[in-house]
């Protein structure tokens, strides 16, 4: 928390940079622990369903998930919109700025 | 047998007949059951008489954010519901040709509207915890048709398509979704007709007799245990033979 408040001190756009690689962590260890797969395998590029294995039922609840963890509102054509981790990531990142 | 101990179970309309029956076995087998109705006074007898592992959540399944706010505050105060019953259900009836906007849209509204509300509510705790039973009480004229219904017909059988398509939904997350469907079971809704109509009925069935509250509670408290696990988008029919399908 105090490496945050100095960083917002000293520099908007590293704190942009901590705020997208915060949100980055949060999505990744929603998909790790409600997908099950190892670590590794979840980068910003891998699809939820065609490399991590996710149903259509898991996306829903993915999207859920981060709609409970972020505060957001993810409207049904924006979901359809998040294929990989990345798209979440910055789906979110610009939904709360 | 059908043990329910730590279970939690949310029945509603549990202040008429059939619900107040399924509440007190579900209770008996060991869950802990919130009692949803309208008569706040019969809920709170039939608290007493259970006494413990009872909670109350009086409220009109009409007013649609009433349907959204059970669902949120069962879920909290009861600490995760893991059987939801819906049972509540009001007629309406009348021939078609004079049947009003009115009451075709409350039968659908409390039969049908508040299921899909109350249901979506608490799915989304079930599909997370990998666990979960929905058990839609239909009735038998939602198959068979009743000439006078075709309002609360048409709700009870949306509620048989409903439930078969939410339980492919969610069985990948070991939540089955079955109905029970009574014949005709002595409660206040069959009390209205008269003895000539009771005596048409009893012809239709084979065991020449009305069905009681409790042999749907029995079906109820099947599907929801544990040995139902492998049961799901069908409709258990318990009506003395009336209808075999």
């Amino acid at each position: 928390m105090l490496a945050q408040v100095t960083k917002r001190n000293n520099n908007v756009k590293q704190v942009e940079e901590y705020d997208m690689s915060d949100i980055a962590d949060r999505v990744k260890k929603i998909v790790i622990e409600h997908l099950g797969v190892d670590a590794e395998k979840v980068t910003e590029s891998a699809s939820f369903i065609d490399d991590l294995g996710a149903d259509s039922l898991d996306t829903v609840e993915l999207v859920m998930a981060f709609e409970e963890e972020f505060g957001v509102e993810i409207p049904d054509d924006a979901a359809d919109t998040i294929l990989t981790v990345g798209d979440a990531i910055k789906f979110i990142s610009k939904a709360q700025s | 047998m059908f043990d329910l101990t730590g279970r939690k179970a949310l029945v509603t309309g549990a202040s008429g007949g059939i619900g107040e029956a399924i509440a007190r076995q579900l209770h008996s087998q060991g869950a802990t059951v919130g009692l949803h109705g309208t008569r706040v006074e019969r809920l709170e007898a039939l608290a007493a008489e259970l006494g413990e592992r009872v909670e109350l959540f009086p409220a009109n399944l009409s007013d649609r954010d009433a349907v959204s706010e059970l669902g949120k505050s069962a879920e909290e105060k009861l600490g995760g519901v893991d059987i939801l019953v819906n049972n509540a259900g009001i007629t309406k009836d009348g021939l078609f040709v004079r049947m009003s906007d009115e009451a075709w849209d409350q039968v659908m509204e409390v039969n049908l509207t508040a299921v899909f509300r109350l249901t979506r509510e608490l799915m989304h705790p079930m599909m997370k915890r990998r666990n979960g039973r929905i058990i839609n009480i239909t009735s038998v004229v939602g198959v068979s048709g009743n000439p006078g219904q075709a309002n609360y017909c048409a709700a009870k059988a949306g509620m048989i398509g409903f439930s078969k398509s939410l339980a492919q939904e969610v069985a990948p997350r070991n939540v089955t979704v079955n109905c029970v469907a009574p014949g005709f079971i002595e409660s206040a809704m069959t009390e209205k007709l008269n003895d000539k109509q009771k005596e048409a009925i009893m012809g239709a069935i084979p065991m020449r007799r009305m069905g009681t509250g409790m042999e749907i509670a029995s079906a109820v408290t099947w599907l929801a245990s544990n040995e139902a696990s492998y049961v799901t988008g069908q409709t258990v029919h318990v009506n003395g033979g009336m209808l075999m399908v």
